[in-house]
């Protein structure tokens, strides 16, 4: 097998409080595949957005990684120091942002923007970088790309913006994307161009892609594998169709369940009771367990692993053999 | 940004888009704004050509006549010479002592107004960018600063500098002394104007994308957050331009500022009030009121920009 692009063994966020250490990402692992595109789901604050910023290093003191590690390439990059991490940003990984109104600097055009890019992570001269800025906006698809160049971001609409966005992103040639719900704050007439784009890009750019979102239907379309995450861990992780088709753990199942369907005749959407616990106060056990329709023995007391010969790993005692009561220590 | 990509346009379009647009247009709609500029603009022309057009070098002794001297404005001298604003107990012509002594008064005004936005500016995106240990200690030294009035801060400045450059040179370092001390009184307001506006900046997700990219922490905030903040500190720097010329006033006055051999309007405004009880008012008036003019207008023309550039007020 060959070495994944991005591989996050164990990886562990707190955010130190003054009631104490809050975990927001507990024992998370996964792998991304060359090429490969992983869809990360969940509901808000789950926390989606800051396994991505863990894996680029940015997260925002006082937060820090409080264990695990990440590799890009087999290579250990949690650990860097920063100015060996900037070097990384931008030219290993790139990133795409939810709100592409505010991602763009309003005081430069955006051949600038892209130029000033190109040229942190290459020596190209201006001219060449120019050349390359063009090739890139003309890839992403802005019509008259000569023109638009000198255009400033208020010049554009969200949606062409987003492009722009994108072609920073891809401006470095990353072997990996991480896209922070990049659909979100765009019409849904213009989500679907972005995401095919962003496939269709990475492709062909040869890219991994981290794609967060909360949205199935963008998953559904674009992953190749999803990670289910609740409460700052995975509850289950596998090939997009086995999640979506036939869904393991009880939480993905709620998810799939609250999903408007266009076949069958069902009236009412299943809803999950309660909601997402704090990070202050996560429930023993599978953090799940208290919302779970299926809650049974061992699940206030042992937290499941992440387990499953199959293609889909799941973390829940149905499909594991649970160990038994007796050796419940509170 | 270092690449060179703005598309060349002709100066035509260049002066139709800057006559064009909002500031301009709403400059052209404010009598205030353009009465302050034109007032501004004379005083400093003024200034700025004083050997030109002052009748007399005001401080070229061998210039001077002590016949000359009390001469009421307008009326002719004993030795038969007519002064447009009168002359003082020396025969020194009132209006050419104004030209020359503005050129000083708006010379430490501008230097030490930019002294102050460059230390202040600097500090403050450092601050707010950074945060955490950095940010607490040069706001605390801001707060100390802001608890002593800025005179105060100059006169200490002043003094000590005088304590460290020798006597012989007291005289040529006056007005740089006096820039500095001035500075230095007043950078603590661009500083936390700036690091305000930097603590709003910096979590807008273009500063996240140039993080990102990987671009070093000094590029960013040179680079993207810096033109993003420098608004309201243009409006500051002109309103705190007529009180750094006030303040220089003041310490001249107060005789510690520039060496009586380079008057500026303080220099001239303290000559003159030793006259004003005995009937010579107007060595003491007409500086008083070229100061007075000078920073009304300079405060209008700040009050002005403070409006047009404020977006919920167009």
């Amino acid at each position: 097998m060959t070495t994944p692009v991005l591989s996050v063994r164990n990886l562990k966020v707190e955010f130190p409080t003054r009631r104490g250490t809050l975990t927001a990402i507990d024992e998370v692992s996964f792998d991304i595949g060359p090429g490969e595109v992983l869809g990360v789901v969940g509901e808000s604050g789950a926390g989606k957005s800051i396994t991505g910023t863990a894996v680029i290093g940015l997260i925002e003191p006082p937060g820090r990684i409080g264990g695990g590690e990440v590799y890009l390439r087999g290579e250990r990059i949690d650990n860097l120091s920063q100015e060996a991490m900037r070097k990384i940003r931008g030219k290993r990984i790139g990133m795409v942002f939810q709100d592409p109104l505010t991602s763009l600097n309003p005081l430069y055009r955006i051949g600038e923007q892209l130029i000033e890019t190109i040229q942190t992570h290459t020596t190209l001269s201006d001219s060449a970088a120019r050349r390359r800025a063009l090739a890139l906006l003309t890839e992403v698809g802005i019509p008259a790309p000569e023109t638009r160049i000198d255009n400033y971001p208020h010049q554009f609409s969200g949606g062409m913006r987003q492009r722009v966005v994108l072609a920073l992103a891809l401006a470095a040639e990353p072997e990996l994307v991480i896209a922070d719900e990049p659909t979100t704050a765009l019409d849904v007439s213009v989500q679907a161009q972005i995401i095919a784009l962003l496939k269709r890009l990475c492709r062909q750019h040869g890219a991994a892609v981290m794609l967060i979102t909360h949205d199935m239907g963008v998953i559904a379309e674009t992953a190749d594998r999803v990670a289910v995450m609740y409460a700052g861990r995975i509850a289950e992780i596998g090939p997009v169709r086995d999640v979506i088709k036939a869904p393991l753990h009880p939480y993905t199942k709620g998810l799939m369940g609250s999903i408007p369907s266009l076949v069958g005749d069902s009236d009412r959407l299943t809803q999950i009771p309660g909601s997402m616990p704090r990070l202050t106060a996560i429930p023993s056990g599978c953090a799940f367990h208290p919302r779970c329709p299926r809650c049974f023995t061992p699940c206030p007391t042992f937290r499941p692993e992440l387990q499953g010969e199959q293609k889909s790993q799941v973390a829940c005692w149905l499909y594991h053999p649970f160990p038994v009561t007796a050796e419940a220590v509170p | 940004m270092r690449a060179p990509t703005a598309r060349q346009e002709g100066l035509g379009a260049r002066l139709w888009r800057a006559w064009d647009s909002d500031i301009a247009w709403s400059f052209r709609h404010s009598p205030v704004a353009i009465a302050a500029a034109l007032v501004v603009t004379i005083l400093l022309l003024g200034a700025a050509f004083a050997s030109l057009i002052a009748p007399q070098n005001a401080f070229d002794a061998a210039s001077l006549n002590l016949m000359d001297g009390f001469t009421r404005p307008g009326e002719a001298s004993a030795t038969g010479r007519v002064f447009l604003l009168g002359s003082d107990d020396q025969g020194r012509d009132v209006f050419s002592a104004i030209l020359y002594g503005s050129r000083v008064s708006l010379l430490v005004g501008f230097a030490s107004v930019i002294f102050s936005i460059a230390i202040g500016v600097t500090l403050g995106l450092i601050s707010g960018y950074l945060g955490g240990r950095t940010d607490a200690v040069i706001m605390r030294v801001a707060d100390i600063q802001l608890s002593f009035p800025a005179i105060l801060i100059a006169l200490l400045v002043f003094g000590v500098a005088r304590g460290l450059i020798a006597p012989q040179y007291h005289e040529n370092a006056a007005i740089g002394v006096l820039i500095v001390a001035i500075g230095l009184s007043n950078w603590a307001a661009y500083a936390r104007t700036v690091r305000g506006s930097t603590l709003v900046e910096k979590n807008k997700d273009y500063v996240m994308s140039a993080r990102v990219m990987g671009r070093p922490a000094f590029a960013i905030m040179g680079q993207h957050v810096l033109p993003n903040v420098i608004g309201p500190v243009l409006v500051i720097a002109t309103i705190n331009l007529a009180l750094a010329i006030i303040a220089e006033s003041t310490l001249s006055f107060l005789g510690v500022g520039v060496p009586p051999t380079q008057p500026s309007l303080g220099t001239l405004i303290r000559v003159g009030q030793q006259f004003l009880f005995s009937g010579e008012w107007w060595i003491l008036f007409y500086p008083a009121l070229d100061l007075v003019l000078l920073a009304l207008s300079i405060n209008l023309l700040g009050d002005w920009l403070r409006d047009a550039l404020n977006p919920k007020l167009r």
